[in-house]
């Protein structure tokens, strides 16, 4: 190989330059097949890559008691083989290609991802509509990939204890809604889970209707929809279970949990139950919670870091978090870990403090337009990962909204005023909707009793 | 070589414009457990794409333009005009292998606090003159560097003000004294937590075993970090972030002459080295033992390893094909197959080679059940010992090099990877045509070229083992 691949990129990157000085990027076009399978594709042709995306709406919170996890579970076992393509195949042709790949599972959807040099993209739609129609799943292949699912959930929450009061939260924050079910799934659920719950899984939500496929990079549309067509366009379409809303009762009143586990500081997690994106048109609470987290956590001079950590130090670190879309209910998040000497109870005074201020004074004109500039700035720089491109496609598609909106929303974030923000905190940061998690440190050696705190300042 | 520290920034930065705008897929708060739940960790997804490419016709090239300021800082500039956005990268040679050892923890404190305040502006002035442009200032300190990444709007006023920003925290950075205890405090607040993680306490024991008494073995303890005084970061600033030792990247909406002139906005204020610096011991291979340090959870937290190779050595390339074969690569590789397929040892079991200035370490990891622990190291140990005997299979081979070298484009479609590798080989001053060269230098391995890389470089009875777990401490 002694061409050198490295200018050819760069011839690539040279021709883009001269068609992209309008600085006007192609939209997203859509098809949908006659099986229901909707298919989105974005054009960018700064590289000669392409990322290649198929999302499930069938995430954790479409599962039933006794078999959370399951949704994850089927994830793993996607890569197990079909009746053409036998377990480890299916990898061992993509890194052939030259590929990444890699798949994730979320509350409200399950989604496998490619990225590969343009020219294996024929490859990646005809290994993934394999597998979404013809995919085995054996209790012998099952028997070993529960346990590595069970390893997964020993690191990343067993043994983390962050982890343990998110979990805890949810758990606590949501009495009927399936939000209240991890989705790596209870340990218990992992242990008794049989070949057959994920089977079923299967057979239940994968069909091309409960489907959706980003393709963006450096493809032509029209040929990605033929391809799409003669792939994804032989597999019939599934009747799909009807979903049921399992709304979440009102909350009425504060609801508290301790966390014990092995660590130095306390953490503090305090989520409001708040809403998310509906109608994208007539919302507008969710425009004004995102700015206020913004407001809040969007930098490092935003509020909480600079009051909480700089200049009372009563916080090591502090933030805020708050998901616009969603297929469930939404939430706002304030976290923080107090410094050295510091409790839990007082940085939960010190958050509280700030959401008083903020409904009491409301915010600047500066801090409202610093959010808006990382906003705007944020458009920009997005469009320098094709993968951040299609994820944003996903998130949109998989919440129930279009990708057509997504520079409307933007651009209703742009629009949102210091009263809607003040109106925002005011209606949802109260403590009828308030679920608080502390974690309880415990000394690593049990038997030896963790000192008080000193109660020194460094 | 060390795949996963490019895709886990990809994953984090991606993460990180998520949450700004409230999309990431999480339904946990950021530092919370994000409930995104991968196959497989993303920090060990392997980079890779196509031989089509070889029939592609080479046209004009975008090359690396380099030069030398006025002050002494070595530029590395790429004009890529797709965006209008501009990366900047400001490397020095003051990451933890400058530090005393009873000050371990001055390095990662005096980056923090370079950006704390300047003559001309408070800390939170700082932050809000990046903020308000829209930019994002980030940095990261590993055992060779120091580093600074500043990504802007090319746009006038906007570019403007983040780069003089940039310039001023790097040249007249003021060390308030309330920032410094602050940070201290954080510090020692960070490095006692970490002292009950099972991962960060077997890196921490790993890298101490490996190196000894090279300035790499070093992390902060609450002791080293309380000794540290204001002075310390003073001359630690003044001794190591100097203009001959600074290297600076720049890639985006640029021409050269406003590519000249930012690096000279950035570095011509910069200390001026009084001498070449402290020369650093050999690094020493260790003799080989096994460590096992108690720990309440639930898994253990195995490392395996050794130092390995440098930047510029001329085993990197048979080093890189084989670790793919061996641990690197994504969902095909031998660790991946005979741990996880098989047996379902593990979540994440990976190996990397992570070449510094010195011989940097080759590091074998994995996480497994406390009562399997024995059987899966036994396990990694076989794996490890017949890939040293007979090398990887021809058939091996040749799927490595189909992974790497066809997926060579994905390590630069996007400005952030490829500033990443501009970065890279500006600082270890590796030929500009390196990225030209990767290819080819891959598609030369041969099966007895690896066979003997990993004979020379991954010695058996140098291979140290750490175990944090097993139960209670």
């Amino acid at each position: 190989m002694r061409i050198p691949l490295f200018r050819f990129l760069f011839a690539f990157l040279a021709l883009v330059m001269a068609a992209s000085t309008a600085g006007a990027q192609g939209a997203a076009q859509e098809r949908k097949l006659a099986n229901g399978l909707r298919v989105i594709v974005k054009e960018d042709h700064r590289a000669p890559t392409v990322v290649h995306m198929v999302w499930y709406r069938a995430g954790s919170m479409d599962e039933v008691s006794g078999t959370s996890g399951v949704a994850h579970v089927l994830e793993h076992m996607m890569f197990k083989g079909t009746k053409k393509v036998k377990s480890g195949e299916f990898s061992r042709r993509i890194a052939a290609a030259g590929g990444r790949e890699n798949a994730f599972t979320n509350r409200d959807y399950t989604a496998y991802f490619q990225q590969v040099p343009k020219a294996a993209l024929p490859l990646m739609l005809q290994l993934e509509a394999d597998r979404m129609s013809n995919l085995l799943v054996t209790a012998d292949e099952f028997s070993r990939e529960i346990k590595v699912v069970m390893e997964e959930r020993r690191l990343r929450t067993e043994d983390q204890p962050r982890a343990l009061v998110a979990e805890a939260l949810n758990a606590e924050a949501y009495f009927a809604h399936p939000y209240r079910r991890p989705v790596i799934g209870w340990m218990n659920d992992l242990e008794n889970m049989s070949y057959l719950d994920a089977r079923n899984w299967y057979a239940r939500w994968y069909v091309p209707n409960n489907a959706f496929v980003v393709v963006v990079g450096d493809v032509k549309a029209d040929e990605v929809f033929a391809l799409a067509q003669e792939y994804y366009g032989r597999i019939k379409a599934g009747p799909l279970p009807a979903r049921k809303p399992q709304l979440e009762p009102e909350q009425r009143g504060v609801r508290r949990l301790v966390v014990k586990a092995p660590a130095e500081l306390p953490y503090l997690l305090m989520g409001w139950k708040c809403p998310v994106l509906r109608d994208v048109d007539k919302d507008s609470q969710p425009y004004a919670l995102e700015v206020l987290a913004g407001v809040l956590d969007g930098n490092e001079s935003a509020r909480l870091n600079q009051s909480l950590v700089r200049n009372s130090r009563i916080a090591s670190e502090v933030g805020a978090g708050y998901d616009t879309t969603a297929r469930g209910p939404g939430m706002c998040f304030l976290e923080g870990t107090p410094s050295q000497g510091r409790s839990a109870a007082e940085l939960e005074t010190g958050l509280r403090a700030e959401l008083a201020r903020l409904v009491q004074d409301g915010v600047t004109e500066d801090e409202l337009a610093r959010v808006k500039a990382q906003v705007v700035a944020s458009q920009v720089f997005k469009r320098d990962s094709i993968f951040g491109q299609a994820m944003e496609i996903g998130q949109f598609e998989t919440a129930g909204l279009s990708h057509k909106d997504i520079d409307r929303v933007l651009d209703r974030i742009k629009a949102v005023t210091a009263e809607q923000v003040r109106a925002a905190a005011k209606e949802y940061f109260v403590d009828d909707a308030l679920t608080v998690v502390v974690l309880d440190p415990q000394p690593l050696n049990q038997t030896k009793p963790r000192p008080a705190p000193s109660g020194v300042r460094h | 070589m060390r795949e996963d520290k490019e895709l886990r920034s990809e994953g984090e930065k991606l993460v990180a414009h998520y949450k700004m705008r409230g999309y990431i897929p999480s339904c946990s708060p950021k530092s919370g457990a994000a409930s995104v739940i991968l196959k497989r960790p993303l920090s060990f997804l392997v980079s890779a794409a196509v031989l089509w490419m070889a029939a592609a016709v080479a046209q004009a090239a975008l090359p690396i333009q380099h030069w030398t300021t006025s002050s002494g800082a070595r530029v590395y500039f790429v004009e890529s005009r797709g965006i209008p956005m501009l990366d900047i990268n400001v490397d020095f040679d003051a990451g933890g292998r400058r530090v005393p050892a009873d000050k371990a923890g001055l390095g990662g404190l005096t980056h923090a606090l370079v950006k704390a305040g300047s003559a001309g502006h408070s800390e939170e002035q700082i932050s809000r003159r990046i903020a308000d442009v829209g930019a994002q200032l980030g940095g990261s300190v590993d055992r060779d560097r120091a580093g600074f990444s500043l990504r802007t709007l090319s746009s006038e006023r906007e570019r403007e003000q983040a780069t003089a920003t940039l310039a001023e925290i790097l040249q007249t950075p003021a060390f308030p004294e309330a920032a410094f205890t602050r940070e201290k405090a954080r510090l020692v607040d960070t490095v006692k937590e970490d002292e009950t993680k099972p991962d960060a306490i077997a890196s921490k024991a790993f890298y101490r075993l490996l190196y000894a008494a090279h300035p790499y073995a070093l992390a902060p303890t609450a002791e080293t970090v309380l000794r540290i005084q204001r002075a310390d970061v003073e001359g630690y600033y003044r001794a190591n972030y100097v203009a001959e030792r600074a290297v600076v990247s720049i890639l985006g909406d640029a021409d050269r002459a406003l590519a000249e002139r930012i690096a000279e906005q950035l570095t011509a204020g910069l200390p001026r080295a009084l001498g070449a610096p402290p020369p650093l011991p050999a690094v020493v291979r260790p003799r080989s033992e096994t460590v096992r340090i108690a720990h309440p959870a639930s898994q253990s937290h195995i490392l395996l390893g050794l130092p390995a190779i440098t930047r510029k050595d001329p085993d990197y390339f048979p080093m890189l094909v084989g670790n793919y074969i061996l641990g690197g690569g994504g969902f095909v590789s031998r660790l991946y197959l005979e741990v996880r397929e098989k047996r379902g040892y593990a979540y994440s079991v990976y190996s990397y080679f992570l070449p510094l200035a010195q011989e940097g370490p080759f590091q074998i990891g994995l996480q497994t059940k406390n009562e399997q622990a024995e059987e899966a190291l036994a396990r990694v140990r076989v794996v490890l010992g017949g890939f040293l005997a007979q090398g990887p299979s021809a058939a091996e081979l040749k799927a490595a090099k189909q992974n790497l070298i066809g997926g060579f484009a994905l390590r630069i479609d996007s400005n952030r990877k490829l500033l990443d590798q501009v970065a890279l080989i500006g600082y270890y001053q590796l030929p500009l045509t390196w990225l030209d060269d990767f290819t080819a230098g891959v598609g030369k391995v041969s099966v007895a070229e690896v066979r003997a890389a990993f004979a020379r470089r991954v010695l058996t009875d140098n291979l140290v083992t750490v175990v944090v777990g097993g139960g209670q401490k």
